[in-house]
């Protein structure tokens, strides 16, 4: 192991471990008590690449995107007070989504601390309950080792992000600098030793199968197990459907890709869960919105759970055929004890029936509306089709992120950044600035709805001031939309403040020099659309949809998954 | 979820010695709502390593999430929960009367029958000590209010768990004893 020794300032000292962590890129925001930590940014800013946000929430989302794509840990820096506090969201998004970050906050002085002083937050304690781990460091010989256990902790096991939170005495005193990357804390066990008897009766249960049905979910991209859920479910003529943070795990053009599970997810899977006789979930968790009312949710079917968070099996759902540890290592352990099928017409002619049900009333009159305004759905297909599939689509939080869930067909993997567990509106435009910093080689476009774009579009200005060629397309109805939806069918119509006004988005990204354009005709779409993912620079495209349009099928709160409903 | 299922539960948990540890545990009960009856910390056998015991009245079914939550936690070494019956558990409580009503009152007999002793005394107070579980401190407490109670103090529960797994088996299952110091503190 690389060992370097110097004599250096702490603040020196977290640069020089970031870049041991072989970090390139961070999100952050200066301040009074992280001042020491930028001047050496400014020192090393040949090494590293700081880019300032407007706003530290967006310096989280931003790290999240990077993080989503790259399965690499993302950083996001802030001064104390609030510089931290502004963080907390994105922390808890990353928490509840499982995504690998660190972010490093300034604090007031140690003998400040306590003391109610000048931007003094107690953001150890406030981050605490949606952390992975934390820790404040008040002494400079701390930094190298508390940065290299972040890093270890935030990307082994089941991701998370981690808050170290650095005293201004401690960023200024001296102390001599080696770096050692964590690769072992006793209390922490990341790593799970796949059980073969765990496989093998997992193996017998999915051979006896009849009428099986498998759920991806983000554990396999976050385990990198998109080839082997691949392989056996070919083999074993499985059909496959995702969870949202699942999309992009399994080709959504493939003749076993069934669609998405929950509350607007596809009918056939949600329908057939309650039918299926073998129920094979890998690397999900059965959250709320994906099963509905738990009691009634598959309790025909043998459940197969796949799972690296040992505490996650039996939450929910109560597996018979637990596996605990990473997908990727147990479906490989999996695959020859699989039997190969020949086939199972009754089974698939079902699914079938109930795809052509949706299609009909659902599906073609969404994508392909030949009068009456613009559907959200038909923008989705339309991207889908220009980009085949291939761009990393990230969403904000809404109707327009469900519509995208249904119609985006992603054929590429890590593609789909998006804000599950939390439902933070705002995540999508910072979020695709760290995406296509991240990965500047693939387009990227943020598909967002006219609120939530208005809670974080003052991250425009990082688009104009790095010159970050993020496609922007947003879908106003003009209404806070999925809240709308719900009013109409559960509040008898009494739209209370969903509907909001907004500004003219061309030309506010004309303020901030991006191009810009809106359309309301569906004649302009594809010429707009084209227009958008053609362009070298970033591009907004604001396209004027259907006002009162409704997302189905859709599970109310609290049905069962068989009580999904078409309209 | 009855009512009915629920029963005792004491929670043994085995954690690095580090700042906000026990806030975060806490957290997981509050989270859930859960309420916390007693909660004790000390060094455990092992060098750093201290040990909560927490008891709580919930479900079966809750008190495996909980301890999955709680071994989840990044400086929590490993977690056990127990049934009443699984462990040796003792509890302490402290009487604080006034030294005068010692004089003319049977206050001796109860505290010779109930086991308890004399802590100290002085011109003004007496402190009473009786280590035993909760019913038995209870039921001094119920004997000596009649002779006023000026102050009254009962202990966390400390539990040892019977033949059942615990941290020795827990590190030897994991490979990971070597990185302890397993012999017991002198």
């Amino acid at each position: 192991m690389e060992k370097t020794i110097k004599k250096v300032t702490g603040a020196e000292a977290v640069v020089l471990s970031l870049l041991e962590e072989g970090v390139e890129k961070v999100f952050g925001y200066p301040g009074g008590a992280i001042m020491p930590v930028y001047d050496e940014f400014y020192k090393y800013r040949d090494q590293i690449k700081h880019i300032l946000v407007r706003h530290e929430q967006g310096a989280t989302h931003a790290a999240q995107g990077e993080a989503r794509v790259k399965n690499r840990t993302g950083v996001a820096i802030a001064t104390s007070g609030p510089g931290a506090t502004n963080l907390i969201t994105g922390i808890a998004d990353a928490q509840i989504d499982s995504t690998p970050m660190v972010c490093i906050t300034g604090q007031v002085p140690s003998h400040l601390l306590g003391t109610d002083a000048f931007q003094e937050t107690d953001i150890i304690g406030i981050s605490s309950p949606v952390v992975k781990w934390s820790f404040q460091v008040t002494k400079a010989e701390e930094i190298p080792w508390a940065i290299a256990k972040a890093f270890y902790i935030a990307n082994s096991g089941r991701p998370g992000p981690v808050l170290i939170d650095i005293t201004k005495d401690a960023q200024f005193s001296e102390f001599d600098f080696e770096y050692k990357k964590c690769e072992f804390v006793r209390s922490y066990n990341p790593i799970v030793e796949v059980s073969l008897d765990q496989v093998k009766d997992a193996a017998q249960a999915i051979n006896s199968a009849k009428k099986p049905m498998m759920i991806v979910g983000h554990g396999v991209l976050l385990g990198d197990a998109q080839k082997e859920v691949l392989k056996i479910a070919e083999k074993a003529k499985i059909p496959v459907a995702n969870t949202w943070l699942g999309a992009s795990a399994f080709p959504a053009q493939h003749e076993l890709f069934k669609g998405m599970v929950g509350m607007h997810g596809s009918y056939a899977p949600n329908l057939l869960t309650n039918e299926c006789d073998v129920l094979i979930a890998v690397g999900m968790r059965f959250d709320d919105r994906v099963t509905g009312d738990l009691s009634r949710y598959a309790s025909q079917a043998k459940v197969v759970h796949f799972e690296l968070d040992f505490s996650e099996i039996d939450k929910n759902v109560k597996a018979d055929y637990p596996v605990l540890g990473n997908c990727k290592e147990s479906l490989t352990a999996l695959d020859p004890m699989i039997i190969e099928s020949d086939g199972r017409d009754e089974w698939f002619a079902r699914w079938n029936e109930l795809e052509k049900q949706e299609d009909e009333i659902v599906v073609q009159p969404d994508v392909n509306p030949t009068e009456g305004p613009i559907r959200m759905a038909e923008v989705v297909r339309r991207l889908s089709e220009i980009t085949e599939g291939q761009a990393i689509i990230v969403t904000d939080v809404g109707q327009h992120q469900m519509i995208t869930a249904r119609y985006y067909q992603f054929m590429d993997t890590n593609t789909n950044v998006t804000s599950g567990g939390l439902g933070t509106m705002g995540f999508g435009l910072p979020a695709a600035i760290g995406a296509k910093v991240a990965r500047p080689e693939k387009e990227v476009v943020a598909i967002i709805g006219d609120g939530g774009f208005q809670m974080t579009l003052q991250e425009l200005g990082v688009i104009m001031q790095e010159k970050i060629p993020v496609k922007i397309l947003i879908l106003n109805n003009e209404f806070l939309g999925m809240v709308r939806q719900w009013q109409q069918l559960f509040f008898d119509k009494r739209y209370a403040e969903t509907v909001i006004e907004s500004p003219s988005f061309v030309k506010l990204a004309d303020a901030y020099g991006i191009k810009g354009k809106s359309i309301s005709e569906r004649g302009d779409l594809m010429g707009a659309l084209t227009e958008m993912i053609d362009s070298k620079e970033s591009f907004l495209l604001e396209v004027m949809v259907e006002k009162e349009g409704n997302v189905f099928p859709m599970v109310p709160s609290g049905a069962s998954v068989a009580e999904c409903r078409l309209k | 979820m009855s009512a009915d299922n629920i029963e005792r539960f004491t929670i043994s948990v085995y954690a690095e010695n580090h700042i906000g540890l026990a806030g975060r545990l806490m957290q997981i009960f509050t989270r859930r709502k859960i309420n916390i009856d007693s909660l004790t910390t000390s060094e455990s056998e092992i060098e750093g390593i201290y040990r909560f015991t927490i008891v709580i009245h919930v479900t079966k079914d809750q008190v495996v999430k909980v301890v999955n939550q709680i071994k989840k936690i990044v400086d929590v070494m490993t977690a056990f929960f127990f049934s009443e019956d699984e462990i040796v558990y003792q509890e302490i409580a402290l009487y604080k009367i006034k030294s005068s009503t010692l004089l003319g009152s049977n206050v001796e007999m109860v505290v010779r029958k109930n086991a308890a002793r004399i802590l100290y005394v002085d011109q003004e107070f007496t402190v009473i000590e009786k280590t035993g579980h909760k019913e038995e401190t209870q039921e001094l407490f119920d004997k000596l209010k009649p002779f006023g109670i000026l102050e009254f103090v009962r202990s966390g529960r400390v539990a040892i768990a019977r033949p059942m797994p615990n941290l020795h088996s827990w590190l030897e299952e994991v490979g990971l004893t070597d990185k302890f110091l397993v012999n017991p503190k002198k």
